[in-house]
């Protein structure tokens, strides 16, 4: 007999991370709508910026987000030097360079935490331990480099804050040197585990045509076959002086969500170590002062995907307007299609592929919609997602 | 790689106000109001272009619309600015059911500076609480 119930999945309290809010329409185990509700983060601060000197916003969009606070400064500076003539033609060489490091720094640790969380939300404890362990480091590099693990702090009209210091160079090396084996580990570890195929493949499936109808980008979007990266699309800092390449799959499945993001860990790797090896000695920052008026559209390829920002100048100190336009934005309004047909056990992974910065699947609830009482809350589902694995291990027959 | 400027140019030349090419990859083509549905249409299915987000703004001549595109194979951002007179109750056609990806924009909008979207299929709340007070939008400059 079929039992329609409503799954919410969400928030109600600012202080657990990342509230966001999905309710689940389910008829029995298939999920056959889905509302997504955001909002309950809104901070007003597009409204903000037009308060704060020019030289201040970059600080107040680093604390859109605490794991791409270098994509959003970094692209609000881009749109400020797109009304000074284009960043290449105002930033020094050196701080091109020092900010494609920390651009691409700041990927390998995003993608390793999604890894975790990824593994945590089909039951693989371990994977989520290694992953947060291999990322530990990256932070110090952070640290180092910048003085701070997050908000780091280094975006500036016209150049960078802080510069690399000769000394600290081996460092940043040995600790891609030191990740080259793990980022093997997890490639093994997902692509050569059939229990993993088993569970992930198939699931959550966006095709080609949806990510183009929803405007999907980043590794969202490259899991569904659609070539875009705007590293290399409309280049920034030094990306078209390095050789990497864009890591492509065809199947927009969870599986191939985390293929992309596994394999773009050595792209991030290889450019990181042809920068510092590049890098040329000279100032880090052009000085800039004043602000003409004007209209500059910066965007960056975040971990998630582009960042866009748009500033107007009106000629005074603060800006007219400033548009912004975070990478999950369109990806979670692509959940609308990408959940929908799935069972109550696949929607926490599926949900979370698009690696929605946190993922809220902790906060979930099932309720009965003729009751109204709780049948199920998020840890049991997490709990059903781990489940699902047992049993396709038990089914291959493999034993832990 | 071919000139995206001189297709837009070709199909929509009578709607077209004004075009601008600040930089090199960013140009603003300025349309009425009106045409605005028919130019996303052309410049998202038969250019390819990736629509990024639309900016609103308010200036003292009106509600000002950006939509952004983005064509990614060349790098360029295309921007359709259109301006809205009637700051008092400012209307447009919707363009969600051209493309999906600007249900969640025309929303944001609508609720932040008070343009209503006509024939969006479900202009609601995104951001604020749903019990906002009626004709209160936060990005409006004389609500300040």
């Amino acid at each position: 007999m079929s039992h329609k119930v409503i799954v919410p999945i969400g928030p109600y309290h600012p202080l657990q991370e990342e509230p966001e809010f999905f309710r689940l329409h389910v008829d029995g185990e298939k999920v056959t709508d889905i509302d997504i509700i955001i909002g309950y983060m809104h901070r007003g601060i597009e409204e903000l910026s037009e308060h704060k000197h020019f030289h201040q916003v970059p600080y107040l969009v680093e604390r859109i987000c605490g794991i791409c606070s270098s994509s959003h400064p970094y692209a609000y500076v881009l749109a400020i030097e797109d009304i000074l003539g284009g960043e290449a033609n105002v930033v020094p060489e050196r701080a091109l360079y020092i900010r494609t490091i920390v651009d691409e720094l700041q990927r390998l640790h995003s993608h390793l935490l999604w890894l975790g969380l990824a593994g945590h939300f089909i039951g693989y404890n371990t994977v989520w331990m290694w992953a947060w362990r291999y990322r530990e480091p990256l932070l110090d590099l952070f640290e180092m480099i910048t003085g701070n693990r997050n908000h780091y702090g280094i975006s500036k009209i016209g150049g960078v804050i802080h510069d690399i210091k000769d000394e600290d160079i081996p460092a940043i090396k040995k600790a891609m040197d030191d990740l080259v084996p793990a980022a093997n580990m997890f490639k093994g570890a997902v692509m050569d585990d059939p229990v993993i195929h088993a569970r992930l493949k198939g699931v959550g499936i966006l095709t080609k045509q949806q990510a183009i109808d929803w405007c999907t980008v980043g590794p969202t979007a490259r899991a569904s076959g659609v070539d875009i990266d705007v590293r290399r699309d409309d280049p920034y800092g030094v990306f078209d002086k390095v050789k990497w390449n864009v890591i492509v799959e065809k199947e927009g499945d969870v599986f191939a969500k985390a293929v992309v993001r596994i394999l773009e860990l050595y792209e991030s790797v290889g450019i990181i170590r042809q920068c510092l090896d590049k890098m040329p000695k000279g100032p880090i920052d052009a000085d800039i002062k004043d602000i003409p008026p004007g209209e500059g559209i910066g965007h960056v390829e975040a971990p998630r995907g582009e960042c866009f920002h748009y500033v107007r100048s009106d000629g005074t100190n603060r800006p007219v307007r400033h548009k912004i336009r975070a990478p999950s934005y369109v990806n979670i309004a692509s959940n609308k299609v990408a959940a929908v047909g799935q069972t109550i056990s696949d929607t926490t992974i599926t949900l979370a592929a698009v690696d929605p910065c946190y993922c809220c699947t902790e906060r979930v609830a099932v309720l009965d919609k003729k009751t109204d009482k709780q049948v199920l809350n998020g840890w049991d589902l997490i709990k059903l997602s781990q489940e699902k694995t047992e049993k396709i291990k038990k089914r291959m027959g493999i034993n832990v | 790689m071919e000139d995206i400027i001189s297709h837009i140019r070709d199909k929509l030349k009578d709607s077209i106000i004004k075009v601008e090419e600040k930089a090199t990859p960013r140009v603003y083509i300025e349309f009425k109001p009106e045409n605005i549905p028919e130019a996303a249409e052309f410049v998202f299915k038969e250019l390819g272009c990736r629509m990024i987000t639309a900016s609103g703004i308010d200036t003292p001549q009106g509600i000002e619309i950006l939509y952004h595109f983005s064509q990614d194979v060349s790098g360029k951002v295309i921007s359709l600015r259109t301006l809205i007179t009637n700051k008092k109750s400012p209307e447009i056609d919707s363009i969600a059911h051209i493309i999906k990806g600007a249900e969640w924009i025309e929303r944001e909008i609508w609720e932040l500076l008070g343009v209503n979207f006509k024939g969006h299929p479900d202009l609601r709340h995104l951001l604020l609480i749903d019990d906002w007070p009626e004709g209160k939008h936060p990005l409006r400059k004389d609500n300040r």
